[in-house]
């Protein structure tokens, strides 16, 4: 059975307390929900001599209602919690229906919205502690003639392959959502396309998230709420599985044009990918056949697909002329 | 030639056994002596001296590791399972899975993964399923923790979900029923009569190697009829 390496585990009640623990414990590993961490550490993979488990400082939890009408979600709020809150599925259906799509419904009890958003990437290479180039090493094992890719990644490959986990992703990038990171003394308020980092800008990190951070809460601004939104996620299986692939689309119909439209693709690279090709094609257009089969040839224009991962290329033009069809 | 002559199974090649113990009376006396004991008792007994052994190692020895640092967690907590208030000895990296398997001898959640892909170790945190085998027991010390042992009736009587999955033939094998039976129950303490599709996303998260969902559907639905 793997039984996790010892640590000392803290789980401080203010913000100000998980701070200091995390300055005097430079190798401290930040909780949330557990789901992934304690995956790393039952592999052994990663052994955090120190642990700090922040789900219960009070003020990272809850959706608020924020002035320009768009919400505030605390980064521990589970979710499930977000997938059954009455004012997402009001204003953001699509970010309640990404929520409800993680995992299996005893993960989504307990992980958390801000987990999510900051867990580690799946490519089994790097899971399995191989040392690649994430885990500071000097190769990709993932982008070999012999690799098993089929999950990795068809765009802004640089030296590592891996994509992005998460299903709340492109939905909260779609929605153009603001990360307020709390660094030291400073909240910083990040925007979703800043929060998500590539391998070209840090090898080793998924987010902007430096040791010491603290995620505080997300804030989803007003402008898309109510809008025409779509999300799907394509899996191997229905539950549990990560995506193959994911469409968030949020969408401001001016009677049968399309007036403003922001399109994002899950799980094709490291980070949510925004479709801008798509965007600009539609913009002020109306849903047809002929902009279905438009929508199609450029969704994934670009790609560069590895040995096994060529059939995420039809998937995702398929999903990207869903989305739009779904305006018709 | 001459060498390592093949084998050959009349030839006793292990040296004999040492002299055995002879009893007064002149006969054998057996090293191990069966009792009528089901593999339940045993095991029950095997964690209790467990616990025992590692409780009293608590108290009357320095062996615990002190913290280092005391703005970290006591091992010592309470922790509410099935309605009773247990003080156990939780170590900081221990899941919620070892703690009532092997702490407070609750064998009925079972560890199938251990890693929140089956679903056997499913256990209800205040009316919430979740999966115990990766969640740390200190996350949850503050909530009401029901196992599969706290879902039937003090004097036995089954639960409608329980008593469904018997007469629907759910259970095949049965490793993963606890965790089906705790999610079932948590799906109609929240939703009294659900749909087929709101059962079956309550169910998703509960693997069965057996593939008898279609039996533990129809048990969930039969039960809802009479809750």
């Amino acid at each position: 059975m793997d039984v996790m390496h010892q640590f000392e585990l803290y789980q401080p009640s203010s913000i100000s307390d998980a701070q200091a623990i995390l300055r005097d414990n430079r190798d401290a590993w930040i909780i949330a929900g557990g789901k992934d961490s304690l995956d790393w550490f039952k592999t052994r993979v990663m052994q955090p001599p120190a642990v700090v488990d922040i789900s219960g400082i009070e003020e990272l939890h809850g959706i608020r209602e924020a002035d320009d009408g768009g919400l505030w979600i605390g980064a521990m709020t589970t979710l499930t919690e977000i997938a059954e809150d009455a004012m997402v599925n009001e204003k953001f259906p699509m970010l309640a229906k990404s929520a409800l799509v993680v995992a299996s419904p005893q993960i989504r009890n307990i992980a958390t919205i801000g987990g999510n958003v900051a867990q580690d990437t799946r490519c089994s290479y790097y899971r399995d502690g191989f040392p690649c180039y994430r885990a500071h090493g000097n190769t990709c094992y993932a982008n070999t003639p012999t690799a098993m890719n089929r999950e990795h990644a068809l765009f802004e490959v640089s030296r590592c392959v891996a994509i992005t986990p998460s299903d709340t992703a492109p939905a909260l990038q779609a929605l153009e959502a603001v990360f307020e990171v709390q660094r030291g003394n400073r909240t910083l308020e990040v925007p979703a396309a800043d929060f998500f980092i590539g391998p070209a800008i840090d090898i080793t990190r998924m987010t902007m998230l430096e040791r010491g951070d603290i995620l505080l809460g997300i804030k989803v601004p007003g402008k898309w709420a109510g809008s025409r939104q779509y999300y799907e996620k394509v899996a191997e299986r229905q539950s549990w599985d990560f995506a193959l692939g994911s469409i968030a689309m949020a969408a401001q119909m001016d009677g049968n044009t399309i007036a403003d439209i922001s399109i994002v693709c899950g799980a094709v690279q490291c980070t949510p990918r925004r479709l801008r090709d798509v965007e600009s094609l539609v913009q002020g257009e109306t849903v047809d056949e002929e902009l279905e089969e438009l929508v199609k040839r450029v969704a994934a224009r670009g790609a560069q697909p590895l040995n096994y991962n060529h059939f995420k290329i039809p998937l995702m033009e398929n999903l990207a002329m869903r989305a739009i069809r779904s305006l018709a | 030639m001459d060498g390592i002559a093949p084998y050959d199974p009349t030839t006793q090649y292990t040296s004999e056994p040492a002299i055995k113990e002879i009893g007064p009376e002149g006969h054998d006396i057996p090293l191990w002596k069966p009792v009528n004991m089901s593999r339940r008792a045993f095991l029950r007994g095997v964690v209790c001296s467990g616990t025992v052994i590692a409780g009293s190692a608590f108290l009357f020895s320095t062996a615990t590791k002190a913290r280092a640092d005391e703005r970290a967690v006591e091992r010592m907590i309470r922790l509410t399972v099935n309605g009773r208030t247990h003080t156990v000895d939780v170590a900081p990296n221990e899941t919620l899975a070892h703690t009532i398997r092997y702490r407070l001898g609750l064998t009925g959640t079972k560890i199938g993964c251990n890693h929140t892909e089956c679903g056997a170790c499913t256990v209800m945190a205040e009316g919430t399923t979740i999966y115990s085998c990766s969640t740390l027991t200190h996350r949850v010390r503050d909530k009401e923790i029901t196992t599969v042992e706290g879902i039937a009736a003090p004097d036995g009587t089954l639960h409608p979900v329980q008593q469904a999955f018997i007469e629907e033939l759910a259970p095949q094998c049965g490793f993963c029923t606890p965790g089906q039976v705790v999610s079932a129950v948590a799906l109609l303490q929240k939703n009294p009569k659900p749909t087929v599709d709101e059962a079956r996303l309550a169910m998703s998260g509960n693997l069965c190697r057996c593939g008898a969902y279609d039996h533990y559907l129809r048990g969930v639905m039969k039960a809802a009829e009479r809750v």
